[in-house]
């Protein structure tokens, strides 16, 4: 934290139950190094108990704050305001997209969570199983690498939702999968779990995915799920060919 | 509570919507434009071909109107989002066999490289040609 103080304007969606959406504007004193959620609860604390938005760890653990600040989804816990705007800005916060608005800042993300279910995606993952290079990927060529120093590990996933938000398909196929779940079925890996392949090689799984890897963009934890998906998509092409040869 | 169904989404507004996108996302926004500029061509040379059936004066007619700068230059759109749907579908199948994917960025600056150096090429011709 530092001394310094900045003058900006929150602008905050604003939805209950039918009503018809709008936006409220807050102008508060803030630290710049002070992050985006602590704003959202000063507006709440001193401004609107009517408020509603999630929160929980404040430390990116558990992926409830996810919002889209000034048009980009952000971890709002994590997301510094001198980094997102400037001293007499502006800040614009909405709900994520592509999942049902519960409340102002809540989302319903039943659709994730039922997904994640189908692919069997853990909970935790303990550190035995959960190794760098995951199932089906061939290290060390093939894992991504975090500026070319440290191998990423494959199951830092948080659930937060802003990769489903970021997707430009997501929005209009409500039956995909999205990038968090395809990264989780990749994970898993389809050579220990086959009967995942039906569920991911169909239109709704992974050939929705239309590569604009805005998930891998926006996401936290560099899980990397546009890099994901196209892994998996090698991996379900090479059991289409191994099926050429190998008689049922 | 009743749980909310309906997404907090525009549908297909979205797919065009330029705010807070990335390399990749922008790549997505184009190859769409282009994929509907590609599609309307389509059924404007489906067209032009119909108007072989009705004779040669009224096909040179329709040459002569195709001469005109205005159609010329949508003859150079057709060309960018010809190249650039191409060259980006080339960019998304190799990507989708796994390969360069950490790579996709550079990629698409190389479609939209060769997109230009192509339009150029093809616009001097044309250019010269009249």
């Amino acid at each position: 934290m530092t001394e310094e103080k900045w003058t900006v304007k929150f602008v905050i969606f604003r939805k209950k139950g039918d009503q018809p959406p709008r936006y409220d504007s807050y102008v508060l004193e803030v630290d710049p190094d002070e992050y985006v959620i602590d704003g959202v609860e000063r507006i709440w604390a001193f401004h609107d108990r009517s408020l509603i938005f999630a929160h929980a760890c404040h430390h990116s653990t558990c992926g409830a704050c996810g919002m889209r600040v000034n048009d980009v989804e952000k971890l709002t816990c994590i997301t510094k305001i001198r980094d997102v705007t400037t001293n007499g800005g502006s800040l614009k916060i909405e709900p994520l997209r592509n999942f049902p608005i519960i409340g102002d800042l809540v989302v319903d993300m039943t659709r994730m969570y039922a997904a994640m279910d189908r692919v069997h995606a853990k909970a935790v993952h303990p550190l035995s199983a959960a190794p760098l290079e995951g199932e089906g990927i061939r290290p060390p060529k093939d894992v991504p690498r975090n500026n070319g120093d440290e191998y990423l590990r494959l199951a830092d996933c948080i659930e937060c939702g802003l990769c489903i938000s970021a997707c430009p398909v997501a929005g209009t196929a409500e039956n995909y999968l999205g990038p968090a779940v395809l990264a989780a079925a990749q994970l898993q890996g389809l050579k220990h779990n086959p009967d995942l392949l039906d569920l991911v090689d169909c239109a709704d799984g992974l050939w929705r995915c239309h590569s604009a890897y805005e998930c891998t963009a926006v996401c936290p934890s560099n899980v990397d799920p546009g890099w994901r998906i196209m892994d998996l998509r090698r991996q379900v092409v090479g059991e289409r060919i191994k099926r050429w040869f190998v008689k049922a | 509570m009743d749980t909310p169904k309906k997404p907090n989404t525009r549908g297909i507004l979205d797919w065009f919507d330029p705010r807070g996108r990335n390399v990749g996302g922008w790549g997505f926004i184009i190859n769409r434009l282009s994929a509907i500029g590609l599609t309307v061509y389509l059924y404007l040379h489906l067209y032009m071909l119909g108007k072989l059936a009705q004779g040669p004066e009224a096909f040179d007619a329709f040459i002569e109107t195709a001469k005109q700068p205005a159609i010329m230059f949508g003859e150079m759109l057709v060309i960018i989002a010809g190249l650039y749907h191409g060259l980006n579908g080339l960019r998304i199948a190799l990507n989708s066999f796994g390969i360069a994917v950490p790579a996709q960025r550079q990629l698409l600056y190389g479609v939209v490289g060769i997109t230009l150096i192509g339009t150029v090429v093809f616009g001097v011709r044309m250019l010269t040609a009249h």
